[in-house]
C-alpha cells in the first residue's frame, strides 16, 4: 500500500496525465450506455455519412450509425482485448525468455528457434489461421493474438536477462548460495521488468490495431459490434468522409499514449536511481 | 587433516571452440584454520581463477578442472550443485573487487544483507533484518538504520565495500575469500577497509585468502604468501621471510618494484617485459625471458616446485636457500 502511495505521489506530470487518460477511458467503457446519445448499432441508411454536427458530434458512418456512440462503446471491446492480449504475451514471454536467457546453451537455442518459428510467419496471417481454426469469436481471436505476440516479449526479456546475467551482483548472489530460481526471480527479472513494462504500454496501441485487422477479415469482433480498429478500416475505405476513421483513430492514439505515459512513469519508479524522494 | 582447505594438483583449462588453454597448472596449496594466506601475482597469473574455482563458479561447458579442492575434508569438485549452494555463503564467503557493481541496484542495502541470512538459516524476516542492522554496525557504517533503507547508488565505494563485507560475514563463514577487495578504492578508504578486515580477523575464527597484487597489503595483513606467475606457484613462504629474503627472481622483482616513500628515485623500477600469453608459453622456465639470472638450463628445462628444509617452496633452479 505504501508503495502505491509513493507511486501516486511522484512529481511526474506525464505519469499523472497518463493515469487521468486511462482512468477516463475506463469510466467511459463502464458508463458507455449512459453516455452514448444514440444506439451504437442502430443506423438509418438515409442518414449515412453525415458530417459532424450538434446531433452527431462525430458524424455518422456508412450505415448511418452515430460515430460518437460507437467510439464510446468501442472502448469496451478494444481496450479489454488489447490489454488481455498484451498481458498474456507479457506473462508468457517473460517466463519463456527469462528461462532461455538464464539457462543458455542448447536450451536457449531450442527455445529461441521455437519462438522464431512463430515469428517467421506473417503475423496477421498466422493469427488468422489460428482464429479460423479455433472458430471466430472474441476469446479465440484474443488467444490467437497472444500466440503471435509473445515471442516479442520472449526475445526482449532474453536479451535483457543475458546482459544482466553478466553483472557482478548476480555472481555475488551465487556466491551467497542462492539457487537458480532465486537468482532468476530476485535478481534478473526485477531488473528487467522496467523495460518490459514500457514495451507493454507501447504495444497496447499496436495490439488494438492488429486486432482490427482480424476483425476486418471477419475473424475478430463480429459486426455490428463496435470496435475501434474495425471502425478505422471502415473509414479508410470511405476516405472522402474523414470523420469516420479519424475519431476512432484518435481514441486508439489517446489510449496508447496514456498507457505510454504510465509505462514511462512506472519505469522511472521501478528504477531506484530515478526515484526522487526517499523513505 | 587439520587443514581447513587443501588444494591438490589443481589444473584449470579454458575450452574455447576446441582449443584448450591452461590457465592454472598443478597448483597445490593449503590453508590452516585462522590462517591468512595472500595470493599475489600480476593480472593473468591465475589467482582469481583459482579463487573462483574454490567456489565452483566456472561454467562447466567452458572449463575443465582437474585435481582436488578439499574443504573440511570434502572434495568440493565432487559435490552436487545443491550441496555446493549450502557451502557458498554459509561456509565460504567471498568479497569482490568491484563494490560498485556487486550490489543489486534495485534492492535496499538492508534487504540484500538480510537475504544471505535468510538463505542459510531459518530466521524470520524480522530477525534477518535485525541481524543485517547489527552487521552494518559491526562493519563501521554510521547510522545503520538509515543506511538499511538506502539503495546501493546512494552509497560511496567504501561504504559499498563495507556492505559487501557485511554480506559476506552474515553467516559466519569458516573461510573468506577476498578478491582484490581494495583495488577499486581510494588509498585512504583502502586503509579503512583493511583496518576493518583486520578487526574482523581478530574477532572471529576465520581463515582468509587475500588475493591481491599489492605487496603492501600482503605484508600488512597476511601470515603466508603464495606468489603466482602464469598459472603456477613460483614461491610460497611466510610473509616475514619472503620479504626478508625472496628466493624467486620474480618475487625479488616484485618487491624491488615497490616504490618507497622518502627515497627519491629517478624512475620506478619495474620487471622488464610482459607476462607471456597463456597460449604462447616460453620453453623451460616461464619466467626466463624476464629473468636477470636466466641460464641455458632455464631456457631448456621447466623447474619443479622444490620444498626447502624450512618449508618454503620455490620454483627456481637458482634459489636453493642461498641468496
Amino acid at each position: 500500500m505504501k508503495t502505491l502511495r509513493d507511486l501516486l505521489r511522484q512529481k511526474n506530470f506525464m505519469f499523472k496525465l497518463g493515469i487521468v487518460i486511462c482512468l477516463a477511458w475506463i469510466v467511459v467503457a463502464i458508463l458507455a450506455p449512459v453516455l452514448a446519445p444514440h444506439d451504437p448499432n442502430l443506423g438509418d441508411v438515409t442518414r449515412k455519412f453525415l458530417a459532424p454536427s450538434a446531433e452527431h458530434w462525430f458524424g455518422t458512418d456508412e450505415l448511418g450509425r452515430d460515430v460518437f456512440s460507437r467510439v464510446l462503446y468501442g472502448s469496451r471491446v478494444s481496450i479489454t482485448c488489447g490489454l488481455i492480449t498484451v498481458l498474456i504475451s507479457f506473462a508468457v514471454g517473460v517466463f519463456f525468455g527469462g528461462l532461455a536467457g538464464y539457462v543458455g546453451g542448447v536450451v536457449d537455442d531450442i527455445m529461441m528457434r521455437f519462438s522464431e518459428m512463430i515469428q517467421s510467419f506473417p503475423p496477421l496471417i498466422l493469427a488468422m489461421v489460428i482464429a479460423a481454426a479455433l472458430g471466430p469469436n472474441i476469446s479465440n481471436s484474443v488467444l490467437a493474438m497472444a500466440i503471435i505476440w509473445w515471442p516479442n516479449y520472449a526475445r526482449l526479456t532474453r536479451s535483457i536477462v543475458i546482459s544482466i546475467k553478466q553483472n557482478d551482483y548476480v555472481t555475488a548472489s551465487r556466491v551467497l548460495g542462492a539457487t537458480h530460481t532465486r537468482i532468476l526471480g530476485k535478481e534478473l527479472l526485477p531488473n528487467s521488468v522496467g523495460s518490459m513494462v514500457v514495451m507493454c504500454t507501447l504495444d497496447l496501441g499496436n495490439a488494438i490495431l492488429m486486432f482490427s485487422g482480424l476483425s476486418f477479415l471477419g475473424l475478430g469482433i463480429q459486426p455490428p459490434t463496435a470496435e475501434w480498429g474495425a471502425m478505422v478500416s471502415a473509414g479508410v475505405e470511405n476516405s472522402n468522409y474523414w470523420w469516420v476513421s479519424t475519431f476512432p483513430g484518435l481514441a486508439i492514439f489517446s489510449v496508447a499514449i496514456g498507457a505510454n505515459f504510465i509505462g514511462d512513469g512506472l519505469r522511472d519508479y521501478l528504477d531506484p536511481k530515478m526515484r526522487r524522494s526517499n523513505s | 587433516m587439520s587443514q581447513l582447505l587443501e588444494i591438490e594438483h589443481l589444473n584449470i583449462r579454458f575450452v574455447n571452440g576446441g582449443k584448450e588453454t591452461e590457465v592454472v597448472s598443478d597448483l597445490s596449496l593449503s590453508l590452516d584454520r585462522r590462517e591468512t594466506l595472500g595470493i599475489v601475482g600480476e593480472s593473468g597469473s591465475g589467482k582469481s581463477v583459482t579463487s573462483l574455482s574454490i567456489m565452483r563458479l566456472h561454467p562447466d561447458e567452458t572449463t575443465r578442472i582437474k585435481g582436488a579442492i578439499r574443504f573440511e575434508d570434502k572434495d568440493l569438485l565432487a559435490l552436487s550443485e545443491r550441496e555446493m549452494q549450502d557451502i557458498r555463503g554459509n561456509k565460504i564467503a567471498m568479497i569482490f573487487q568491484e563494490p560498485m557493481t556487486s550490489l543489486n541496484p534495485i534492492h535496499t542495502v538492508g534487504k540484500q544483507i538480510a537475504e544471505s541470512v535468510l538463505l542459510h538459516s531459518k530466521a524470520t524476516k524480522k530477525e534477518a533484518m535485525a541481524r543485517a542492522r547489527q552487521l552494518l554496525e559491526l562493519c563501521g557504517i554510521p547510522d545503520p538504520d538509515q543506511r538499511m533503507k538506502e539503495y546501493p547508488h546512494q552509497l560511496s565505494g567504501g561504504m559499498r565495500q563495507r556492505v559487501m563485507i557485511a554480506i559476506a560475514l552474515a553467516c559466519d563463514p569458516e573461510l573468506l575469500i577476498a578478491d582484490e577487495p581494495t583495488t577499486a578504492l581510494d588509498v585512504t578508504i583502502q586503509a579503512q577497509i583493511l583496518e576493518l578486515m583486520k578487526a574482523i580477523k581478530k574477532d572471529r575464527d576465520m581463515s582468509i585468502i587475500m588475493i591481491t597484487h599489492d605487496l603492501g597489503i600482503v605484508y600488512d595483513f597476511c601470515d603466508r604468501v603464495v606468489v603466482m606467475y602464469t598459472g603456477e606457484v613460483v614461491e610460497s613462504a611466510p610473509v616475514k621471510e619472503l620479504f626478508a629474503a625472496p628466493l624467486h627472481p620474480y618475487t625479488e622483482g616484485l618487491i624491488g618494484a615497490l616504490p618507497r616513500l622518502g627515497q627519491p628515485t629517478e624512475r620506478l623500477s619495474a620487471i622488464e617485459g610482459m607476462v607471456p600469453d597463456a597460449g604462447d608459453m616460453p620453453q623451460g622456465c616461464h619466467f626466463h625471458p624476464r629473468c636477470p639470472y636466466a641460464t641455458e638450463r632455464c631456457r631448456a628445462e621447466h623447474p619443479p616446485l622444490t620444498t626447502l628444509p624450512d618449508g618454503r617452496q620455490v620454483r627456481c633452479f637458482r634459489g636453493k636457500g642461498e641468496q
